[in-house]
């Protein structure tokens, strides 16, 4: 088992040794992110569909459920939040099926940062349920580098456990490389304890090479988890999105010895494409991402899908929503 | 040990309705062969499915003879729109009853269940869709003046993709207007027999395609019958010479697909993810029972490794075993013999002095089973570097440059296809334009289309399949 | 006291030099008889060189050579070369009507008729070397994203049996589809007919064909065919010349060819019976088509 990166390290001195460079320059970066190898569009969605088609019945499916449950950031991120959701979020999560209670609790609530106090409350001390916090000026990071170092602050100090950033893709794209890492680094210093989740926004990078590249910097400036989506913008998390993310964390081990986390986020809403991301982490990365401290799904309604399945493998009967209990029901599963 | 581990998915096999023993099928009705019957069993379990007549001499005289009465009488008298509807037919029949095809498939092949459903049978009927469309539309086909059938089709094909190459054969000839008479391989006749039903279902006019069955004695009838005008050949180079020596100096025509030793070139600046996919696609799909398999990598040698560390990586995901579970990446081999020539091979290989790997995988302990096996350290003069294994064994050669990798790719008899893996577009035109293959697949591969003609250069073979070119062997033309 | 005529010494060309055989051997070539010179004794012509299976050989390993380089040519290249050799035997017609009068016995207008559409036939195939690929090749339509095209190449080294009647107009036929598309050949002359053959030779040597591209070698095909057909490195034959050439069984031919699947060109005719065409009609693509390879690439569409 690798280490994790938890532990404070100084992002720049280790990315000036992993490229070999004395100073680290946005030239270094370029030339570093742009040697990474090509993904071929076709080939890549080819072997996500291919991931896609396979076949998980009867004992394996209630475990995979199971774990999906476990993996889920259980996420409200609308302006309309109020205490009272954020309170009904976190009943949901402490409890998910009523009906049965083995049933496992999601990973995490995740919630904007001002509503970091009430969810770590509602959810008490001991519960195992992590509050999660979207940061630096989500969804789309356009502010300056104060605000989003004081937005972070702010939710750690509430209690946040862990900090969902944005990057920066202006700067991505506009080929800033070093802005985007020196922001990363420096949020990763003011969150403390606080894993990272550095939100790559996939939907704006469009093409799977900046995908590719956005990982690795990511990591490279010392993100805990890269995630594809703030859930804002479409296409979201993708199969074939979150395969390139797990080949990148699987060769950032290779590299480094370190593992680092992969959550998509936003558009997964069924068992059925719960499962085929598990599939794809246990068959592209590994089996060790296959727990709750390496891998999540970003989700609202995907945990209601789960229930109902996992009631119909318990119960042998299809469900329906009726049957799930829901502070905020809705239609859209 | 994985810690997800997938329970048995296995696709229903109720859906087939297997008979005890077949005849066959000529002119419209199936009969009983006066040849011995023989048993077709299923690789995975060694378990008998069905007893098949063997076709004599006398029974191909007959099936041939329904086939020219057909020809004379109906069919060369058929509009080309009225034929093309009865290919129509053909196609949707076997869309609406595809997953019979796909299970019968894997039963009678040892193919995965995923492979048969996802690529044969959707394929096989794609290919009657496509060529139906031509029937009525030769004289724009560019083929030459005044296009028209030669007559009676003689057509033999290999167990490797019984139904495919079926389609692959009959769609052509039967648009082009010829009547068909076609020997499904001895250890796949299945589906073959189930296709006699289809035609059957579809009003196919009674001796427009007759299916005999048997092994080589049976070809060889096909192949001598002086009533045959055209043969169409796909299986081994050793039997395609010798059909090439049974018509030299008659005025039979015959298409040969014949075998491969494909070069799959990997350079360094190839999507790398994309590229073990490809080579594992090259040489695992339908376990390496693929004339145009990639089944030697030339991986320049400055990524050799890391293509090595991430393709066994890789390989160790693969799922062997029950061919109906749809969940398995690679299936049975289809009969003792091909499995007793892959392990002699793959025993000299070693012998050789090449560094022999597999995946570890368990096999069951009943049918024909091969693990994915890598040689690496291979030369060009190893026999695993030469002669085509037909199993799923991939060879792994280096090479410095891209002249290097054109030669060592030429280096052989063969000429069936290859592949490039770059990311560089100029490389991949240069090498495409230096490779002697019918089909290269760049950054890409095993892919198949009934548009896109397939056939080799050299001892793969001649004549193309697929496409407008695909017409050409089965049409003359001229006053 | 008129002037002693310098003749000709007839050689081989192979690899773009004119070696005698290396056999050592030639043989006696006379004319056709013809019109009042019917019922005298036959004309003695010149001695050809008799070519051997060694001579075959060498003309194979020189067209192997050349072969890459003629098919890397570009097809408006490779047009202009071709229409440089009709070019070059224009420059020679009274030296081919000569010739042709003498090895077919036939009358000056018909053997003027002969060398013209020979030479137009130069001009018709070398038309054809930046077309044929765009008719018969093009983007296949396939069911997913993928850029797909096929389009032709070269099969190789063909070695072609040029016919035994005629001498010109029939050669010409059958090396100019050869070549067009970048093959190189090996080519058995007519046996009783071998003259007009070597002078073509001449022409191809000084219009910028390259050397090994054409090999021209006069003999008997019954002596040198089985060598061909048999021969590995070559990769499709062409038996127009069996039709009326003694000693010479095609289905033989064929049957030694299939040793490394070459592809064979049948000569016309019906059943055993090989017959000569008529070389005077109008050419079609299938002497073309018949010595090309159809090679179909895909590559992933993707951003």
């Amino acid at each position: 088992m690798s280490t994790t990166t938890d532990t404070a390290i100084d992002a720049t001195a280790r990315a000036r040794d992993l490229l070999g460079v004395t100073r680290l320059t946005n030239q270094a970066l370029t030339t570093w992110l742009h040697g990474l190898p090509g993904v071929d569009q076709v080939g890549c969605e080819a072997r996500a569909a291919a991931l896609g088609t396979r076949s998980i019945k009867t004992t394996s499916k209630k475990w995979a459920i199971d774990l999906a449950i476990s993996m889920i950031d259980l996420t409200t991120l609308e302006g309309a939040d109020t205490p009272g959701r954020v309170r009904g979020l976190a009943a949901k999560a402490l409890v998910p099926d009523p009906s049965d209670l083995s049933t496992p609790r999601p990973a995490a609530v995740c919630v904007y940062g001002d509503m970091v106090e009430t969810a770590k409350k509602a959810l008490g001390p001991d519960s195992g349920v992590k509050v999660a916090a979207v940061a630096t000026a989500f969804p789309s990071g356009r502010a300056s580098m104060a605000v989003k170092l004081a937005d972070t602050r702010d939710a750690v100090k509430a209690g946040a456990d862990e900090i969902d950033m944005v990057i920066d893709r202006g700067a991505f794209l506009s080929g800033d490389y070093l802005t985007v890492f020196n922001q990363i680094a420096e949020v990763k210093k003011a969150c403390g304890d606080a894993r990272l989740k550095v939100i790559m926004e996939t939907g704006e990078l469009v093409t799977y090479d900046n995908v590719r590249r956005a990982s690795w910097l990511s990591m490279l400036a010392g993100g805990d988890f890269i995630k594809t989506s703030t859930g804002k913008i479409q296409p979201a998390a993708t199969l074939p999105v979150t395969l390139i993310m797990l080949e990148a964390v699987r060769d950032w081990r290779v590299l480094t010895g370190e593992m680092v986390g992969v959550k998509p986020a936003g558009g997964i809403k069924t068992s059925k494409d719960a499962i085929k991301f598990l599939v794809t982490v246990s068959e592209v990365a590994g089996d060790d991402w296959l727990d709750n401290h390496w891998f999540r799904f970003g989700a609202s309604s995907l945990l209601n899908d789960l229930l109902l399945q996992r009631q119909r493998m318990t119960t042998g009967a299809y469900s329906g929503a009726n049957y799930i209990a829901d502070d905020s029901p809705s239609t859209a599963y | 040990m994985s810690k997800f581990e997938y329970a048995p998915a296995p696709e229903s096999r109720a859906i087939v309705d297997l008979q005890t023993s077949y005849g066959l099928f000529i002119n419209g009705e199936f009969v009983d062969g006066s040849g011995d019957a023989f048993k077709s069993i299923s690789p995975a379990t060694e378990e008998v499915l069905a007893e098949v007549s063997e076709a004599s001499e006398a029974d191909v005289d007959a099936a041939v003879k329904a086939a020219r009465t057909a020809y004379t009488r109906v069919w060369s008298k058929m509009s080309g729109a009225d034929r093309g509807k009865y290919l129509y037919r053909i196609a949707r029949i076997l869309q609406e009853r595809a997953r019979e095809f796909a299970v019968l498939e894997s039963l009678d092949n040892g193919k995965p269940i995923k492979e048969s459903r996802d690529v044969d049978i959707p394929l096989a009927a794609a290919h009657f869709f496509y060529n139906a469309g031509w029937a009525d539309k030769l004289d724009f086909a560019s083929l030459g003046p005044n296009p028209r059938p030669h007559g009676v089709v003689g057509q033999i094909i290999p167990w490797n993709f019984p139904m495919l190459m079926l389609a692959w054969k009959i769609a052509p000839a039967l648009a082009t207007g010829n009547t068909v008479v076609l020997k499904p391989a001895e250890t796949t006749p299945l589906t073959a027999l189930l296709f006699a039903e289809v035609c059957q279902q579809a009003d196919l006019p009674p001796g427009v395609v007759n299916i005999v069955t048997g092994a080589g004695t049976t070809g060889q009838a096909i192949v001598d019958h002086t009533g045959i005008d055209k043969l169409a050949f796909t299986g081994s180079t050793g039997v395609g010479k010798m059909i090439a020596r049974a018509i030299a100096g008659t005025r039979k025509k015959a298409t040969l697909e014949l075998g491969g030793k494909a070069a799959n070139i990997v350079f360094d600046d190839a999507p790398i993810d994309q590229a073990v996919e490809g080579i594992v696609n090259g040489i695992f799909f339908n376990q390496g029972h693929v004339c145009c398999a990639g089944s030697r990598l030339l991986v320049q040698e400055s990524i050799a490794d890391e293509v090595d560390r991430r393709l066994k990586r890789r390989l160790e995901t693969l799922r062997v075993g029950d061919p109906l579970d749809k969940n398995t990446d690679v299936g049975a081999i289809n009969s003792r013999a091909q499995l007793d020539r892959i392990v002699a091979l793959t025993d000299a290989g070693e012998s050789e002095g090449a560094e022999r790997w597999d995946n570890g995988c368990p096999l069951p302990d009943k049918g024909f089973w091969f693990r994915p096996t890598v040689f690496t350290g291979v030369t060009q003069t190893h026999r695993i570097a030469r002669e085509e294994i037909f199993g799923p064994v991939l060879s792994v050669l280096t090479f410095r440059t891209p002249q290097e990798a054109v030669a060592k790719a030429n280096n052989t008899p063969y000429g069936l296809s290859a592949g490039i893996w770059t990311e560089k577009g100029s490389r991949i035109l240069w090498m495409a334009d230096q490779l002697k293959a019918g089909v290269v697949w760049a950054n890409t591969f095993n892919k198949f289309d009934p548009t896109s003609p397939f056939g080799g250069y050299k001892e793969s073979g001649y004549g193309r399949e697929g496409g407008r070119h695909g017409l050409e062997p089965y049409v003359k033309t001229g006053a | 006291m008129s002037r002693v005529d310098v003749k000709k010494t007839y050689k081989l060309y192979i690899g773009g030099k004119f070696p005698r055989s290396e056999s050592g051997r030639s043989y006696e070539v006379y004319a056709a008889p013809s019109g009042r010179s019917r019922s005298a004794a036959p004309k003695f012509l010149a001695n050809a060189a008799l070519g051997s299976r060694k001579d075959a050989r060498d003309a194979v390993t020189a067209a192997r050579a050349a072969q890459p380089g003629w098919a890397s040519a570009t097809a408006y290249n490779r047009g202009q070369v071709l229409y440089r050799v009709a070019e070059v035997m224009e420059s020679r017609r009274p030296q081919l009507v000569q010739e042709v009068r003498d090895a077919e016995g036939l009358t000056p207008a018909a053997a003027e008729s002969v060398v013209s559409q020979a030479i137009d036939r130069w001009v018709w195939y070398a038309g054809w070397s930046d077309k044929y690929v765009q008719v018969l090749g093009g983007l296949n339509p396939v069911a997913g994203p993928y850029f797909n095209i096929s389009a032709s190449e070269p099969t190789g080294v063909v070695a072609v049996l040029a016919p035994q009647e005629s001498s010109l107009l029939g050669l010409v036929s059958v090396i100019a589809p050869v070549i067009v598309s970048g093959n190189a050949v090996v080519v058995v002359t007519s046996a009783e007919r071998p003259l007009p053959a070597i002078t073509l030779s001449e022409c191809l040597a000084t219009s910028d064909v390259p050397g090994g591209v054409v090999n021209i070698i006069t003999g008997k095909a019954a002596e040198i065919a089985p060598w061909l057909a048999s021969h590995r490195d070559v990769n499709a034959i062409d038996l127009a010349g069996a039709a009326g050439a003694d000693g010479v069984d095609w289905g033989a031919l064929e049957e030694a060819s299939a040793d490394n699947i070459k592809r064979v060109l049948r000569p016309a005719g019906d059943g055993a019976d090989a017959v000569e065409p008529d070389w005077t009609q109008t050419p079609d693509l299938s002497r073309l088509t018949a010595f090309l390879e159809t090679k179909t690439v895909w590559h992933p569409k993707g951003r």
